[in-house]
């Protein structure tokens, strides 16, 4: 399989504050990760808030540029502080951000919503950007009816289907999804994350899966990267990293997974028991 | 004698296009040290029926019930100004939002002390000692400086304390958190349900849980109500819930959740007709 994305100890400082001369301070959002994802696979981004994988997000999608470091898409160097950030670029990274409900124009129709990003990177004609536009809107799970609607229209599912339709109406090569699932329930969630199964069987599409839900990420992860304060705590394959891991950091984030399972409850409730009758 | 007894709650909402029936006929009870979970989607009603019985709803609502308790006491036949009474010294309500429910202008200090004053009309000094205590108690180090900052200053996971602080301030007999961790990291949400079931076993109080999340009810309830469009669907003993589910409604939600999966993609919930069994 070929690689999709490799990081090659990425770092991304912000400057902060300070005036004309000088003073202000250097945050340290990514402290050098380096990984490597194959075509077809899913890397899991796992971190609490302010542990860098936003950031990292950022970087990955051409949002924000590196302070140092390489990435390489399909092989290829890419550094928009010297190139800037060219059409072919953004037809093969796209982003699905968390909250359905700010990703999306409120004033602008659906499908103007799926076309534009064709009309943007790519050189296609009307007609085509329209049919497929409605091709797209039919494999997210919605209906061709649903093209001339506005966004308040919809549930925050379908919102979601919506914005990853625009998310790979470009056939992106890698799709990097921030807490896609984070804002929806239970059962919306469960929609969502089996549309997304069926996309990379259908495209093959290379996933970057930010998340902090540890039961998400044991779903649909293949790969899996800690992260904690701006560096990869710990990283290896979703069955080593459940079964074994190894850094104090990854012990108590399972640690802190609420689980659901007959045996955790039994205990718990025997331990109340206890207490009471102490 | 329970401490909470709500038969047939019905809350419906005077909207432009009509009424809206948010909660259909509920019944509902909780008792001193009791933790009770109210589980639902989004449009379920689990937070609506408790603002009905805190009296929070705007005037466009229309709460009826045949009959509303609280310790003995008719919250139906009370005058608004006796039910303010009770409201935030008795039964005191946690919200989902930490950072929007304290007010941004004034120090974290003054919003405990308001409490005190208002409820227990205590005097500044003996309400300052007590503010540096319920800070100590929600695990604030160094509390007695923390009074001077304002939310801002204070991280999700701190504020959330703040609120806590707030609500336990008159040591209430009932205490309702709504989604209290759903904004928060899984390692800061366990320390506040930690928190939570301390207080609640420490002080007696009947605790009620709205949520959304599967593991927050696992890890914490003893009793669980589980709600649907405004229909109470099952009412079940935690352990009784996660093993032997009544209603159609629990065994589709359960099959949900990802850490419950079999297959290659998760059981979704379709349709909307579920019956109730309770």
């Amino acid at each position: 399989m070929a690689t999709v994305l490799e990081a090659k100890n990425l770092v991304r400082d912000y400057h902060i504050g300070g005036t004309l001369f000088g003073g202000g301070r250097t945050v340290h959002a990514v402290k050098g990760v380096s990984f490597k994802l194959e075509q077809g696979k899913t890397l899991a981004i796992v971190g609490e808030s302010g542990s860098g994988k936003s950031t990292l997000a950022r970087i990955l999608t051409l949002i924000d540029r590196q302070t140092d470091g390489e990435l390489l898409i399909d092989g290829e160097t890419i550094d928009i502080k010297k190139t800037g950030v060219t059409a072919a670029m953004r037809r093969k990274v796209q982003i699905v951000f968390q909250n359905p409900y700010g990703s999306l124009n409120p004033r602008q129709k659906i499908g103007n919503v799926l076309m534009e990003p064709l009309l943007l990177n790519t050189d296609m004609p009307a007609a085509e950007r329209r049919e497929r536009a409605l091709d797209m809107l039919v494999k997210v799970g919605l209906q061709p009816e649903h093209f001339n609607r506005y966004p308040h229209m919809f549930s925050g599912g379908q919102r979601q289907r919506i914005a990853i339709a625009r998310a790979i109406i470009l056939k992106p090569s890698l799709l990097v999804l921030d807490e896609p699932v984070s804002a929806l329930d239970l059962s919306v969630q469960a929609q969502i994350l089996n549309l997304l199964a069926d996309l990379q069987d259908e495209f093959g599409l290379t996933y970057v899966f930010i998340s902090h839900d540890l039961s998400v990420v044991k779903y649909i992860a293949d790969e899996v990267m800690v992260m904690y304060l701006g560096e990869a705590v710990e990283q290896g394959t979703r069955d080593k990293l459940f079964s074994n891991p190894e850094h104090p950091y990854t012990r108590s984030l399972f640690a802190a997974t609420p689980r659901a399972d007959v045996e955790s409850i039994k205990a718990r409730l025997a331990k109340k028991a206890a207490l009471a009758s102490a | 004698m329970h401490l909470l007894e709500v038969k047939n709650l019905t809350v419906s909402f005077d909207t432009s296009v009509g009424v809206f029936n948010a909660v259909k006929g509920i019944d509902i009870h909780v008792d001193a040290r009791e933790v009770l979970a109210i589980v639902g989607e989004s449009g379920s009603g689990k937070s609506v029926a408790m603002l009905a019985v805190m009296g929070l709803l705007p005037p466009t609502a229309t709460v009826s019930a045949d009959k509303m308790t609280f310790d003995g006491k008719d919250l139906l036949a009370m005058s608004a100004a006796d039910r303010r009474k009770i409201i935030g010294k008795d039964v005191a309500m946690i919200f989902q939002e930490p950072m929007t429910s304290l007010n941004p202008c004034f120090t974290v200090g003054f919003q405990i002390e308001e409490v005190l004053r208002f409820h227990l009309g205590m005097d500044k000094a003996k309400r300052r000692a007590r503010a540096v205590e319920l800070l100590d108690q929600v695990g604030i180090p160094n509390p007695a400086e923390r009074l001077k900052s304002y939310p801002h200053q204070m991280s999700g996971g701190q504020n959330q304390r703040v609120m806590i602080a707030m609500a336990i301030a008159c040591n209430p007999k009932l205490l309702i958190a709504d989604e209290p961790t759903t904004a928060l990291d899984v390692t800061i949400q366990k320390q506040i349900l930690d928190l939570l079931v301390r207080l609640q076993a420490e002080h007696g109080m009947g605790l009620i849980m709205i949520t959304h999340n599967i593991g927050v009810v696992a890890e914490t309830a003893d009793r669980v109500v589980v709600q649907y469009k405004g229909r109470k669907m099952e009412e079940a003993g935690v352990l009784e819930l996660f093993t032997a589910p009544k209603s159609s409604y629990t065994r589709a939600l359960l099959a949900a959740l990802p850490d419950n999966a079999t297959g290659d993609r998760l059981p979704t919930i379709t349709g909307t007709n579920f019956e109730e069994a309770v």
